[in-house]
């Protein structure tokens, strides 16, 4: 029960996007196309899986130990950076059918400060390794459907008559505003 | 390109290449951290402190470092300074460095501070790094304290803590959750783009 409410809350309540507005770059960049946005989508879910995991690992099997938790910045974000690499590369070997989808957002992923963000709030709410999972799960799948419905409603946008100063980063934040709102009426579900 | 006057370095990043309003970096400390005036200014002056260091040493150590590992070393040195401001403000200002939250360490995924050291300091002196750094940051913390003095006043009638609106006034809630956040700097930057426009049509019919 307690798992299904992490997974729930990093979904709808605690949305990356809407409620951190963490990986906002990628969410306004990538959000012009449908399809584009669920590959990004994807490999932001897939790599922020793998993270949760990775970081958990190295949190608490080398970081607490040794008493080198001062050092989390900086080794977090080299892990993150070789691990997109790997990921890239283990991907490229094994289907370069889902590496043609994912093509160049995998890269694009080390910056995006989303990924970090798991990481450290992982870190940070003193998650066990299954509940770290989940979170990493479920925020992957909240971006995923954040940046997906912010996709389907620019598309409609671009049909509309809007004001020309308002055009592109304007209109897609106040959009986003919008679903913030909408995702707000999320919160009560869970205490 | 070519012989641009040094104080352009300085200048630029304040308007015309404003990370915030025309580049669209480092949106997400942006929207975070801008729900009190106290908030942006911390997180700008420490943003500042990471980039202008961070600037320098990219700059006086950029014949040393390899052209295919130049990322990492970048995001390394970034890391170190971001360590530094982290345990700085969690030694001596605890209730900022608490409801600043893990937005401080992200510091280090601001795409403001990578994108400098890319695009400008790997290729440029130090001083002339260390201009552009600091008109970078000024940029950046004067688009924060606009941003969170419109969310501040609008959103809890106070600023940096002081009451300011009369009891008339009942604070729009709204403004200081996550949806106000995306509005105001929706409306800000239609606007900034508003007066740039206007700007260049002067210069048209001029």
């Amino acid at each position: 029960m307690e798992l299904l409410a992490i997974f729930i809350a990093a979904i709808l309540i605690n949305n990356f996007v809407l409620h951190y507005f963490l990986g906002i770059c990628p969410f306004l960049g990538v959000s012009k196309k449908l399809d584009s946005a669920l590959s990004m989508g994807l490999a932001v879910t897939f790599v922020m899986t793998i993270t949760a995991v990775v970081s958990w690992m190295i949190n608490h099997w080398i970081l607490i130990p040794y008493g080198l938790d001062y050092l989390q910045i900086v080794s977090f974000i080299l892990v993150i950076a070789a691990l997109v690499q790997l990921v890239e590369m283990f991907i490229r070997k094994i289907s370069p059918p889902l590496y043609q989808a994912l093509g160049i957002y995998l890269p694009l992923i080390t910056t995006n400060c989303s990924i970090m963000g798991l990481a450290l709030l992982a870190a940070l709410k003193n998650y066990n390794f299954i509940e770290a999972v989940i979170f990493g799960l479920g925020s992957g799948l909240g971006f995923t459907l954040a940046i997906i419905l912010m996709a389907g409603i620019r598309e409609q946008l671009d049909l509309a008559d809007i004001p020309q100063p308002l055009r592109g980063a304007g209109i897609a934040l106040i959009v986003a505003g919008i679903m913030a709102l909408g995702f707000l009426g999320f919160s009560g579900m869970i205490k | 390109m070519l012989t641009k006057p040094a104080s352009q370095d300085f200048i630029k990043g304040l308007w015309k290449e404003n990370p915030i309003f025309r580049q669209l970096l480092g949106m997400c400390p942006t929207l975070a951290v801008t729900n009190a005036v106290i908030n942006g200014l911390a997180m700008g002056l420490a943003t500042a402190f990471v980039l202008i260091f961070s600037s320098i040493v990219v700059a006086s150590i950029k014949k040393l470092i390899p052209n295919q590992v130049r990322i990492a070393c970048y995001i390394v040195i970034i890391a170190t300074f971001v360590t530094m401001a982290d345990r700085f403000l969690a030694a001596f200002f605890p209730p900022i460095s608490k409801s600043l939250g893990p937005y401080v360490p992200l510091i280090v995924v601001n795409c403001i501070i990578l994108g400098r050291q890319e695009s400008f300091s790997s290729k440029n002196s130090v001083g002339r790094s260390l201009l552009d750094a600091l008109g970078m940051s000024l940029g950046f913390i004067l688009a924060l304290l606009v941003l969170s003095t419109i969310r501040e006043i609008l959103g809890a009638g106070t600023f940096l803590g002081h009451q300011i609106m009369g009891l008339w006034f009942k604070p729009w809630i709204i403004m200081i959750l996550p949806p106000g956040a995306f509005i105001t700097l929706g409306i800000l930057i239609a606007i900034s783009l508003q007066i740039e426009q206007k700007a260049k049509n002067k210069l048209q019919r001029r």
